[in-house]
């Protein structure tokens, strides 16, 4: 009888399986919403509160974010066999300081003045648990093209949370929305939204809706 | 002198507290404040490794990274027709730099710990591989280039960014064991409260930006 259910489940993995399937369709969709990085595995907190502040500085640190999780997944994927495991924590946070280097010289090259506001945070990418995250449970037991599917859909959700919370950052902080202002010259200004904590305030009420929404909750 | 390192650490324990001012750690800081005894515990690993690794990234950056750092090679007999060091800048390297110290630390500190007390290892060890990747200890690393500190000053700043991690570490753990017995909304129960717990304590952390050190320069 095992060997039997054994033998049928080698058949099932030999088989090819399409680009698209279900399985890889779940790998981009769960972490929009259902695994959600920030909200449900409560990684990447660090950037998604102090970057907040305005939408511009949040879209270049999305893109930095998405761009590094892509390559330093496929990266430890493709080496994922000759990684040892002692030493796998220095090379996959070698790798990703590689590829954080790479965006911070792009970035002081081509948009030197989103660069000054957020140098430090995307020196922080490095240690930005969604990626360590990913890198640990993720690439190192699958497949270069489920390993990219992964990183784009956990970019994905990175953004997914953080855009909001700039966007109502900025909307109620500055009275503007990418830099051009949306609720007239005489809005004061709010000083609690600019400040971190508003980001934390947002984030707290985003959470909230979201899972009223799917019905998740933790006890606690 | 004193004065000035008077101000430095109160002024990051409190004014540029890691977590209420930039965020750092955060990943680390909501997930082990569920309890005080847990809390207390990484609070103290990462204000130790915080207390050696600025200072350590400190060397790195003024004699290796910094333009012009390399100059020392120089003046040990290095001549200048085969390299001069003056000119010299390895900006690109610092994240790699940075990084492979405090990982490298991190991992010595674990090994030394396991060989030379069991006790202390029982209780940090499953800490410690955790805060090789908590930001709060890049992030002290990355803002140095920006504050021109003397090594020891940058000692001091190390030293007291960690203490103001331990203490909103150990401040939110106990809130949250409160919190426990009180009646949240369903769906707010657990990250979306702590988040809100932790603005409110930010705001409270806001008061104290207009506070004057009384033997301060500012």
């Amino acid at each position: 009888m095992s060997t039997e259910t054994q033998a049928v489940e080698n058949v099932e993995v030999k088989e090819r399986e399409p680009l698209f399937s279900k399985k890889n369709r779940k790998l981009i969709n769960n972490p929009l919403d259902a695994d959600n990085p920030i909200t449900v595995q409560v990684l990447g907190v660090c950037s998604a509160l102090a970057v907040t502040v305005s939408l511009i500085p949040t879209l270049v640190m999305c893109i930095s974010v998405l761009f590094v999780l892509i390559f330093s997944n496929l990266a430890i994927s493709v080496m994922r066999n000759v990684i040892p495991g002692r030493i796998r924590i220095i090379v996959q946070l070698l790798v990703v300081a590689t590829l954080v280097a790479i965006v911070d010289q792009v970035l002081q090259a081509y948009a030197y003045d989103v660069y000054k506001l957020i140098t430090v945070f995307v020196g922080l990418i490095i240690t930005n648990c969604i990626i360590m995250g990913r890198l640990e449970a993720f690439a190192l037991a699958n497949k270069p093209w489920p390993a990219f599917l992964d990183a784009v859909g956990n970019g994905l959700g990175y953004a997914v949370i953080l855009i909001p919370v700039a966007f109502f950052r900025e909307l109620f902080g500055s009275g503007s929305l990418l830099g051009i202002n949306i609720l007239g010259e005489n809005y004061p200004g709010n000083g609690v939204m600019m400040s971190p904590v508003g980001a934390c305030i947002v984030l707290g009420l985003i959470i909230w809706f979201q899972r009223a929404r799917n019905g998740y909750t933790e006890e606690a | 002198m004193l004065e000035n390192y008077l101000n430095i650490g109160l002024r990051s324990i409190f004014v540029d507290n890691m977590i209420f001012a930039y965020f750092l750690g955060m990943c680390s800081y909501l997930a082990v404040s569920k309890k005080i005894g847990t809390a207390v515990g990484l609070g103290a690993a990462v204000t130790f490794v915080l207390l050696m690794t600025v200072p350590l990234n400190w060397l790195a950056y003024n004699y290796v990274i910094k333009e012009g750092a390399l100059v020392w090679l120089n003046d040990l007999g290095v001549s200048k027709e085969f390299a001069d060091f003056s000119t010299v800048n390895l900006e690109v390297l610092k994240f790699i730099v940075f990084i492979a110290v405090v990982a490298a630390f991190v991992q010595l500190t674990e090994m030394a710990v396991e060989k030379l007390s069991p006790s202390l290892y029982n209780a940090l060890g499953i800490f410690l591989p955790l805060i090789a990747v908590n930001c709060s200890i890049l992030g002290a690393a990355l803002f140095l280039p920006g504050k021109e500190f003397s090594f020891g000053q940058s000692a001091v700043y190390g030293a007291s960014s960690g203490i103001g991690w331990f203490l909103a570490v150990v401040a939110l753990a106990a809130i949250r064991e409160k919190l426990s017995y009180s009646d949240v909304p369903k769906p707010l129960r657990g990250l979306g409260i702590t988040f809100i717990t932790v603005g409110l304590m930010a705001f409270a952390f806001l008061s104290f930006i207009g506070f004057k050190i009384p033997f301060g320069v500012e």
